[in-house]
């Protein structure tokens, strides 16, 4: 009997056929994905990654729902012109509380990993409604709707409860206060502004899009682009313990 | 009295499904009632409006049809079912003309973003995912189903199993393709890319592929040839490991069970695998395992040539399958991804290399002996030059796989125009040529309505594509280059916005070529419909030859 001829098993019979597949396709995957939930230096040590904060969790969900990964990627690699145009190369650490991750496959605009803190408030507000205003030769499209949709507080904390069940450290402290913190971020004359800041180190409080009343998707979703690559501090990051 | 008379009752599957869907159309309805945000209370009652619409057709069915089911056999040959594949290739028809259009508004509004008209449900944010599963999904899904009823039930020689059920599979399908991409529009999307539908289109898109996987299999069971032909392996492996995936890369905890919202089980690196497990074998096991499906039954039975080599068959199947699961971390070369993952990500991608060449070559060399007709039926020139693209496809992309080609490609044009040499030239032109294949046998026509116009499709389609990739080539090389680019001081010589001026001529040539691409798809489409209405036209006239003397 020909080697080939064994193959017949296979081919005379589904369920020995299906079970193949599945035993030959499954070694891959395992093998590449399993280990990455317990090699311990899968995800580097760091300070200063922390949950969203509710404003920054909503503006999140608009980012995602805009489709702005699609064009804009948030992982800088350790490249030398990269680098130097977008701060520090990303680490597996600064996205360990994003579900599901913002690493985008495409830069049709530039990546945002480090955009925080880069551009003012105004710059933000201006480009969003119209980036043409700013950036002549830019191609993205304009969201002058943001401005013009509250972010509902009442249900923040349904989130943030869901991403807790998920993994995310949130805790009863933060899911408590979620729909004050919300407002309070984005209003500094708030009386909650002191809490809230202690309950998320580095959180900025400002009122993001330069109007009264309760947040906008405008507020949120600059108070998410301006957080994005603030929270590790690099001068005080460990690169070589960090080493894989 | 002894006369047997066979009273008409209803079957288990149409009694069980009424009662199924009218309890769903109940649940719709409650949570159409309870819905939290406007997009869930849209597809809750779209889905109440759907199932009151089965049971209504399962039992308008059910009055208007014989006491008798369908019989597998009529004098001794197999009765096919020929209605799920029909429906299923209309669909495709339909979506893939949708798919082209909104792919051609989304290349136009690159290039000039006024197109975008500021409006949540017209931005390229939204719109791109609409482009990416209507190609995809829709319309090479339904290629894939229909062309699967027909391969399976011809190559086993047995009637479809079931009767509801083959209906079930290709009607629910095409409603997930419904709520996904309203979906989009409206703005619900959890964001992996080629697995945006939310949890409760998941849901649905589940059932509906465990009763695909129960239709084929036991019609593969009840087959009447003592062995399984190639082409069923390969559909075998593209529905079993599609549920794999699907299931791998989307468990989600939904916010609220009356709300669309929902957040990934998966975070961070971990979920950045999962996706691109998932993302490159959607193109491995959907757009390849399954189309090569295609390839090993239409073009040997359009060829009237056997398969080059069996036992290439059996080396391609297994290795191709075994080979691409590990490709996907080269979608994360040079990421926060562990090196060693992208390591073996490339070293599997390059070796991908073999097994795709081994299938491109059996599906060349099946011509063997048969390559005069290349001349004369446009149909098989279709076939095959989407398995020449499939070669150039599946030699790119090991390339691009290699970190240091990578780091020039990756998010560049670059990627964008190697998707579209491979969803362009080997997805499209070989569903293509399935359907020009399909659509006169499952309607009984003699032949084509027109030869001349699946010639002018060809060479309108080929020419789109080569103005697509061609641009998309040197826009993202350029933009790779660009961005790497130093001047003599040490500096970056240009900013961001530098790069995207400069696409602009590349993004108009390939909204041409997209738009040439549609153009052919129309004239498909009509050619398709006037074969079914009215059948072979063309009679093709022999030149009356005078006899010699």
């Amino acid at each position: 009997m020909s080697f080939w001829s064994r193959h017949q098993i296979f081919e005379k019979n589904s369920i020995i056929l299906v079970v193949g597949i599945l035993l030959v396709i499954s070694i891959g995957g395992l093998v590449e994905i399993a280990p990455l939930f317990y090699l311990k230096s899968t995800i580097e040590v760091v300070d200063g990654v922390r949950p969203y904060t509710p404003l920054e969790l909503a503006g999140r969900n608009i980012y995602v729902r805009e489709g702005c990964y699609l064009c804009h990627s948030q992982m800088i690699r350790p490249l030398r012109d990269e680098v130097e145009r977008y701060g520090h190369f990303s680490l597996a650490a600064e996205s360990m509380y994003d579900h599901p991750f913002q690493w985008g496959s495409k830069r049709t605009g530039p990546d945002l990993a480090r955009v925080g803190a880069k551009y003012s408030d105004d710059w933000h507000v201006t480009h969003l409604t119209n980036p043409r205003a700013i950036v002549p030769q830019s191609v993205m499209p304009g969201y002058p709707f943001l401005a013009e949709n509250e972010v509902d507080p009442a249900t923040i904390a349904d989130h943030m409860r869901t991403l807790k069940a998920v993994g995310v450290p949130y805790s009863d402290d933060q899911i408590a206060n979620a729909a004050n913190d919300l407002k309070a971020q984005a209003d500094p004359d708030n009386a909650g502004s002191d809490a809230f800041t202690k309950r998320y180190a580095k959180a900025v409080v400002r009122n993001f899009d330069g109007k009264p009343g309760t947040p906008t998707e405008m507020d949120a979703l600059i108070a998410y682009l301006q957080m994005l690559g603030t929270l590790v501090d690099f001068k005080l990051y460990n690169e070589k313990a960090n080493l894989r | 009295m002894s006369q047997p008379s066979i009273s008409k009752s209803m079957t288990i599957g149409e009694s069980g499904l009424a009662v199924v869907f009218a309890v769903t159309a109940f649940l719709c309805v409650v949570a159409a009632a309870k819905a939290l945000d406007a997009p869930f209370a849209f597809h809750a009652s779209l889905s109440a409006a759907a199932s009151i619409a089965a049971v209504f057709v399962i039992l308008n069915r059910y009055f208007e049809r014989p006491a008798a089911l369908p019989p597998a056999e009529i004098n001794g040959r197999p009765n096919y079912n020929m209605g799920p594949i029909k429906f299923s290739a209309f669909m495709s028809m339909f979506w893939g003309i949708a798919g082209f259009l909104v792919g051609l508004i989304i290349a136009s509004q690159l290039a000039w973003p006024a197109l975008n008209f500021d409006l949540p449900w017209t931005s390229f944010g939204r719109l791109r995912p609409l482009h990416t599963s209507a190609v995809i999904f829709a319309f090479g899904g339904n290629v894939l189903i229909a062309s699967s009823f027909y391969v399976v039930q011809k190559s086993c020689r047995v009637r479809l199993a079931g009767e509801l059920a083959p209906w079930f599979v290709v009607v629910g399908y095409n409603f997930f393709i419904l709520v996904a991409g309203t979906g989009y529009l409206l703005g619900v999307t959890q964001s992996k890319e080629y697995a945006e539908p939310e949890w409760y289109a998941d849901l649905w898109l589940t059932i509906v592929w465990v009763v695909y996987l129960l239709v084929f299999l036991i019609t593969v069971i009840k087959r009447k040839e003592p062995h399984i032909f190639v082409a069923n392996w390969f559909y075998l492996a593209f529905i079993v490991t599609i549920a794999v995936l699907h299931l791998g890369n989307n468990p989600a905890l939904p916010v609220s069970v009356f709300g669309s919202k929902s957040y990934v089980a998966w975070a961070g690196v971990q979920d950045a695998m999962f996706q691109w497990w998932y993302g490159h074998n959607a193109v491995g096991f959907f757009l390849t395992a399954g189309f090569l499906a295609i390839m090993y039954y239409f073009i040997p039975k359009r060829a009237e040539r056997p398969v080059y080599s069996y036992r290439l068959s059996i080396i391609h199947f297994w290795s191709l399958i075994f080979l691409y699961i590990w490709a996907g971390p080269h979608h994360l070369h040079y990421t926060a991804l562990p090196d060693w993952t992208q390591t073996l990500g490339m070293t599997f991608s390059v070796m991908l290399w073999m097994p795709s060449w081994g299938g491109m070559i059996n599906g060349l060399m099946t011509l063997s002996g048969a390559w005069d007709k290349l001349r004369t039926d446009p149909v098989l020139r279709m076939l095959v030059v989407s398995v020449a693209f499939y070669g150039m496809s599946t030699f790119e992309g090991p390339m691009m796989s290699i970190k240091v080609v990578n780091s020039l490609s990756h998010y560049t044009d670059w990627t964008i125009g190697h998707v579209h040499s491979g969803a362009l030239g080997w997805v499209g032109f070989v569903s293509f040529g399935a359907l020009y294949c399909l659509v006169p046998w499952a309607w009984n026509r003699k032949g084509l309505y027109s030869l001349k116009l699946v010639n002018w499709h060809f060479w309108i389609a080929t020419l789109g594509i080569v103005l697509y990739i061609s641009a998309m080539w040197v826009s993202g090389i350029l933009q790779g280059l660009m961005w790497r680019a130093y001047t003599s001081l040490g500096f970056l010589e240009y900013s961001f916005i530098e790069t995207v001026e400069a696409m602009h001529p590349f993004y108009v040539i390939r909204a041409a070529g997209g738009g040439l691409f549609l153009i052919g798809a129309l004239i498909m489409a009509y050619n398709l419909w006037m074969t079914v209405r009215v059948g072979e036209a063309e009679v093709q006239m022999p030149v009356a030859l005078q006899p010699a003397e």
